[in-house]
């Protein structure tokens, strides 16, 4: 059973004009999974997901959301999306802006009204639900957003630059309610430029560049990788670093400071005992783990973005 | 066809909250309110030159002829400035809708629902029909009330007439709507507007051509009123609503000379539906 995965995406291409704007994409997502999905400006990421969303039609390739094919009525009853440019009928209230999509989702009357009330509060949003949107700031609008999106309780969730507007209070509610969902079982599937979110919600990502997936990584992987550390001492001597060498590789000093990948911390104790042991003063030794950032300016490369 | 119940009430509750509705009010209004004076006053000076002839009868006979005469002439120049109102409302309601909530993303959460586009064009068209069809029984209806509290006349066959002109402002709306679903909102606008100047100068061709019976110029005319009808079905309004005698000479500048027949009505009615067809359809394979 296809079940199994919410996304299942087979060498989907999109071309406009002469240029592609998605080479040939190919991806799962599993069910329950929440799904980062990473590459530079110009890569192809929206044009992606808008075509898994129905609104831009592939050239050629296939998708099966949910089980079913783009654009399938029954599998978009249980799907949500928040877009980019999150621009709304600003001359509804959030009330009524809640109700519209409410029931363009189908919901029932009594339903709607209670997700609405939970959903406003959820977003700490009750307090406006008879404001027009027009008097919304951008993280207002950003959160009506995703109450929006989460209306039918949906199996999948876009979110596109769900934190963009936010302050941090906000982001911090944003990351909450994608733990929420993923404790759900709901899959998201999460665009997103800011990597420091992608690493602590994701449970793995994919990096796109050129509208094809170069790679994909579990970010519990991260852990496993090697880390740098950064040690700030007086009375450093090359005969002292180089002892360092039984600990780890890549020694660099320079001047006070000296920089060397460990494969494991525990190492950590024992090279202070040594420096101390050789006459060094220690100020600091600090660990660093090789982040989602790196990773990304490694994989897509660094002077791709547009 | 819930759906399209709901956008269609979507639809026509952004014309109210974004103050369309109250702008054609009040403009409606001041509009009614000029013509009636006008009215008034042109025909009390008609009365007051017809009591100077009073004694005798046939002429009293004739002037009252001639009165019923200037009020139908008057009244179809007042419904003639309706049918250019309410043309110029169709064509802005409907030129921003799709265009605009294409390029502002609007749109984008509305068709990630579970709902089919044609759904949504039905919606809106419906939606729009109906602000359509209260703006002219306030306007067009007001103009024949007004005329009517003031003389007792009422023009044969209006409500096929201002049938006629809504008939006219649908299809304003539609050609709109259809531009509207793979332009932007400015072309739209131009496109309609410039149909609308063609479909004019078209018509007034083919008036002229009729009156010094060149056959040529009716043709051109009527090419023109294939291409974009919306001019005849004016002038078959106003040719229902006329008075015998001024059908019978054809002197009124706001009356209709060379009559558009049945046969181009039912046209115009396909014309509509193909619009509508095609505005589905194309939206329908259009990205967002």
């Amino acid at each position: 059973m296809p079940e199994s995965f919410a996304i299942e995406t087979h060498e989907l291409r999109k071309v406009f004009g002469e240029q592609a704007a998605v080479k040939s994409l190919t991806l799962q997502v599993k069910q329950g999974e929440v799904f980062g999905f990473l590459g530079p400006n110009g890569a192809g990421k929206t044009t992606s997901i808008k075509m898994l969303l129905g609104l831009v039609a592939p050239t050629s390739g296939s998708a099966l959301l949910l089980g079913a094919p783009i654009g399938n009525r029954a599998m978009l009853r249980h799907m949500g999306f928040l877009p980019e440019h999150f621009r709304f009928q600003e001359w509804l209230t959030a009330g009524e802006f809640l109700e519209l999509h409410g029931q363009l989702y189908g919901m029932q009357d009594r339903d709607l009204k209670s997700r609405i009330n939970e959903l406003l509060e959820r977003v700490g949003l009750s307090d406006f639900r008879k404001k027009l949107l027009r008097t919304f700031s951008k993280g207002m609008l950003q959160r009506i957003g995703l109450a929006q999106a989460l209306l039918n309780r949906p199996k999948l969730v876009f979110l596109d630059e769900p934190t963009s507007g936010l302050d941090p209070v906000g982001r911090r509610l944003v990351r909450d309610i994608i733990h929420q969902l993923k404790e759900e079982g709901t899959s998201v599937f999460l665009n997103s430029h800011l990597l420091s979110e992608i690493e602590v919600t994701c449970d793995r990502v994919a990096f796109i560049r050129h509208g094809e997936v170069v790679r994909v990584m579990e970010l519990s992987s991260l852990d496993v990788g090697q880390i740098n550390v950064t040690i700030h001492a007086k009375c450093l001597t090359p005969e002292i670093a180089a002892g360092l060498s039984q600990w780890g590789k890549n020694i660099q000093m320079d001047g006070e400071n000296l920089n060397m990948n460990l494969t494991s911390e525990s190492a950590m104790p024992e090279i202070t005992r040594y420096l101390v042991s050789r006459g060094a003063e220690v100020y600091a030794l600090t660990p660093k783990r090789a982040s989602l950032e790196e990773i990304f300016i490694e994989t897509v490369g660094k002077d791709d973005g547009l | 066809m819930k759906n399209i119940w709901i956008l269609a009430r979507m639809t026509f509750r952004e014309a109210i909250r974004r103050r369309i509705v109250a702008t054609g009010l009040v403009l409606g209004i001041c509009f009614l309110i000029i013509f009636s004076i006008g009215f008034h006053f042109i025909i009390a000076q008609v009365r007051s030159s017809e009591a100077a002839v009073q004694s005798d009868i046939a002429k009293m006979a004739l002037a009252r002829l001639e009165n019923v005469e200037g009020e139908n002439a008057l009244l179809l120049a007042g419904l003639y400035a309706v049918t250019f109102l309410s043309i110029a409302m169709a064509a802005l309601l409907a030129s921003d809708t799709l265009a605009g909530e294409i390029s502002s993303g609007i749109i984008q959460t509305i068709l990630t629902k579970p709902i089919k586009r044609f759904e949504v064009i039905l919606g809106k068209w419906l939606g729009f029909a109906f602000l359509l069809m209260l703006y002219l029984l306030l306007m067009g209806g007001g103009t024949v009330l007004s005329v009517f509290i003031q003389t007792r006349y009422v023009p044969d066959h209006v409500w096929i007439g201002l049938g006629l002109i809504y008939f006219e402002a649908l299809l304003i709306m539609t050609i709109s709507l259809a531009c509207s679903s793979t332009l932007s909102a400015l072309a739209t606008g131009g496109i309609v507007f410039g149909l609308y100047g063609l479909a004019f100068i078209g018509g007034w061709i083919e008036q002229f051509g009729a009156l010094i019976q060149n056959s040529t110029a009716v043709k051109v005319g009527i090419i023109a009123s294939l291409i974009i009808p919306s001019e005849t079905l004016w002038r078959r309004a106003a040719f229902e609503m006329q008075t015998p005698l001024t059908g019978a000479l054809g002197v009124s500048p706001f009356g209709a000379f060379s009559v558009p027949s049945p046969l181009m009505i039912a046209y115009t009615a396909v014309y509509l539906i193909v619009t509508l067809i095609i505005a589905i359809r194309v939206f329908e394979k259009r990205d967002i």
